[in-house]
């Protein structure tokens, strides 16, 4: 007895090939910017091995500049174009229905201009504040405008899901929403409201200062701001690697998902928790302790979700390897297809995925965080969860989404397990590098091979470590290129139908108050009730705004 | 949801409420906050921010002053790229309040090994009380990306 998680009249699925060659475009601008980004990344991770060479970078001026085009490129570009593209993918196929294609283009030539101007800002050298752009650090108003652009096209992409469902609901009045549409669908709610802090901040205070019509900016206003976004959008990141874990690497590995509700509560659960940005914010002046405190609170409810996540997917891991053999009580762990690169990509991100929520849950912890706030533990964290839970599993899926939109398999399986493996190793070395640096003192974000006072007991050995990781994960997102490119330029013809898809076995239940997970407006209504609860009173008390700060272009 | 999810789920929120509880007992009974709010600096009329601040106490004096026996207030300026000053000295096992803020941009102000570690913002003054036991060399640290120089924004703090 199972159910599916997708629409399944008799027609078969079939998108437009207009619509396939977007999504494909999508992805490549992503993995375009992935690629600058990694080329940065191995400049970093070289400079806390105590090796400068952003010297002989051609047309890049310092470190910083190196930084703020590794974050942007990687944490913006990559997981936007990432998301518009894979998550309209699996909402067509969730409701069996092409998308819009006006929306689908417009979404594509927003980004493209966003990513465009925001480069052009960046490697020019008038754009060094990083991807957290603090103000009262000033960049040129093309950075400002070209990261407003690049929010709008997953805006666009938004109203292109909701628009598709709006439709698939007033044809299927009563039934159930597919699980797969679903938490597509929720990814993009959950990250329209969590936008709306940076984009206020962007659109009526950086933007106008950086074109002069103001005269100045209230720091602590826009860091708020900042962070309202600036922790969900970690999420945004994650969900649609969650898609995937929940939805295809079931079906991936012959197992089954086992229970559809659980997964639907775990993307509300992300959903209605939203405000927990100020986590970020704990030695910060001016926010009382109080208010952090129940911030620190929430932002430990919201580990529950991925807890339940953990506990679902390898329930569905296990049951596989079950299925294909497996026994005992961790035997089915080594009957998984190790052998398919998509699936040892993905689950070796999970691995890495464990490491860094547990770092994750230190950031959070209140006055645990006085030990690592701003050090390179955070990196060192950061690249378990977004540097390999996510990038790692976004390989994976690009092993069957690349050779479904091009229609051409996979190029050099073995290397891209080859590629899976040696960025695993590299980012557990690098990681541990970071760690131990932040826990001896050695702060994030700062030229270590520029420093001019002798470096501290633990920093050398932490970067040499950081530095052999991150030299070994850049080998491994090499050879993720030279897989994509032959695949798609040389990739053998063939002609594959659908996408992998799991069944659940417990099915959604068609009556009842569970029913109720599927009307959104409830849901979007308990989510902004708890941001004015928790942000109300502080952007209240900042209103109007004192745009006392006069910006610094000291980069 | 099945059984298993069930038992699952209160068991993990069980642990998380016994972290976040630990969490609690330590701010309560341990006496180890996060930095506090100490007050506001805006610009006065016609003044720049920087100019407002070298005038306002207790930064128009800045450096360490016994404010009573045994309990001293470290006021420190940060700005691109210096602290200032760029060295004091405490003495071993008295209570030390750090009164910090910016003249620029956002700074950070992090001693290693102690838990003082709190961000600069223009217009506020973060501060941090802590009790050095140990005497010997701290570096300070700025530890939020200010600007070309960062990497050289340090200072000491040795306790005697």
């Amino acid at each position: 007895m199972s159910t599916a998680i997708v629409y399944q009249p008799d027609r078969p699925f079939a998108l437009p090939a207009n619509q396939r060659r977007l999504i494909s475009l999508m992805l490549y601008l992503g993995f375009a910017a992935l690629a600058v980004g990694v080329v940065n990344g191995l400049a970093q991770a070289l400079n806390y091995a105590d090796i400068d060479v952003f010297r002989y970078f051609p047309g890049l001026h310092t470190y910083y500049e190196g930084l703020t085009v590794h974050g942007v490129f990687n944490v913006i570009v990559l997981t936007f174009a990432f998301a518009n593209g894979f998550v309209s993918l699996t909402t067509a196929r969730g409701l069996n229905r092409p998308l819009n294609d006006g929306l689908l283009w417009a979404a594509f030539v927003t980004l493209l201009a966003g990513a465009a101007l925001a480069a052009g800002a960046i490697l020019s050298g008038h754009a060094s504040v990083l991807y957290t752009f603090y103000a009262p650090l000033e960049a040129h108003w093309t950075f400002y405008l070209g990261l407003t652009l690049i929010v709008v096209s997953t805006w666009l992409t938004s109203a292109n899901l909701f628009l598709s469902l709006s439709r698939w609901r007033r044809e299927h009045r009563g039934e159930r929403i597919p699980l797969l549409a679903y938490i597509s669908v929720v990814t993009f709610i959950f990250w329209d409201i969590a936008s709306v802090g940076v984009a206020a901040d962007v659109v009526f205070m950086l933007l106008p200062w950086s074109l002069g019509i103001l005269s100045g900016v209230d720091p602590m206003l826009s860091r708020t701001l900042f962070w309202f976004t600036g922790h969900p959008i970690v999420y945004f990141w994650l969900l649609p690697v969650y898609v995937s874990w929940y939805a295809m690497i079931p079906r991936q590995v012959s197992g089954s998902l086992f229970s559809d509700t659980a997964v639907r509560l775990v993307f509300l659960m992300f959903l209605v928790i939203i405000p927990i940005g100020l986590h970020h914010q704990y030695v910060d002046p001016g926010i009382s302790p109080g208010l952090k405190f129940v911030v620190a609170a929430l932002t430990f409810v919201v580990f529950l979700p991925s807890l339940l996540t953990a506990f679902s997917v390898m329930y569905a891991l296990e049951i596989g390897g079950r299925r294909r053999g497996g026994s005992g009580l961790i035997g089915w762990f080594f009957r998984l297809p190790w052998g398919e690169p998509s699936v040892a990509a993905q689950v070796l991100a999970m691995l890495a995925f464990m490491l860094g929520g547990i770092t994750g849950l230190i950031n959070a912890s209140y006055s645990l965080n006085l030990d690592i706030h701003n050090t390179a533990f955070v990196p060192g964290h950061f690249h378990l969860t977004i540097g390999s839970a996510v990038a790692l599993s976004y390989m994976g899926i690009t092993y069957w989404l690349v050779p479904y939109l091009e229609q051409k398999k996979l190029w050099g399986k073995r290397i891209a397990l080859a590629q899976a493996w040696c960025y695993f190793v590299g980012v557990l070395i690098f990681a541990r590098g970071l760690i131990s640096g932040g826990l001896a003192g050695m702060p994030r974000r700062t030229a270590i091979s520029l420093i001019d006072y002798p470096m501290p007991p633990g920093w050398r050995e932490a970067g040499i470590l950081t530095g052999v990781g991150g030299t070994l994960m850049f080998i491994g997102a090499a050879l993720f290129f030279v897989v994509l490119a032959m695949t798609v330029l040389f990739g053998e013809r063939t002609e594959i139908a659908d996408i992998p898809f799991t069944d659940t076995i417990e099915p959604p239940p068609e009556s009842g108050w569970l029913v109720n997970l599927d009307r959104f407006r409830y849901w979007v209504a308990a989510t902004i009730v708890l941001c004015v609860l928790i942000y109300g009173p502080l952007i209240y008390h900042h209103l109007p705004p004192q745009l006392y700060s006069s910006g610094s272009t000291n980069y | 949801m099945e059984r298993y999810e069930r038992i699952f789920f209160w068991f993990a929120a069980l642990v998380l409420g016994l972290l976040l509880g630990c969490l609690a007992y330590i701010t309560l009974f341990m006496d180890i906050h996060l930095p506090g709010h100490g007050g506001r600096i805006m610009p006065m009329n016609g003044k720049g921010l920087a100019a407002t601040v070298l005038v306002t106490p207790p930064f128009n004096h800045p450096g360490v002053h016994e404010i009573s026996p045994g309990r001293y207030e470290a006021a420190i300026l940060t700005m691109q790229w210096i602290f200032y000053p760029r060295k004091i000295e405490v003495p071993a096992g008295s209570e030390i309040t750090f009164r910090v803020t910016s003249t620029d941009v956002i700074h950070g102000f992090f001693i290693p090994g102690t838990r003082v570690n709190m961000m600069a913002v223009p217009g506020y003054v973060t501060v941090e009380t802590y009790r050095f036991r140990r005497p010997g060399n701290y570096l300070l640290l700025c530890h939020e990306y200010c600007g070309r120089q960062h990497q050289t924004m340090w200072g000491e703090v040795i306790v005697k």
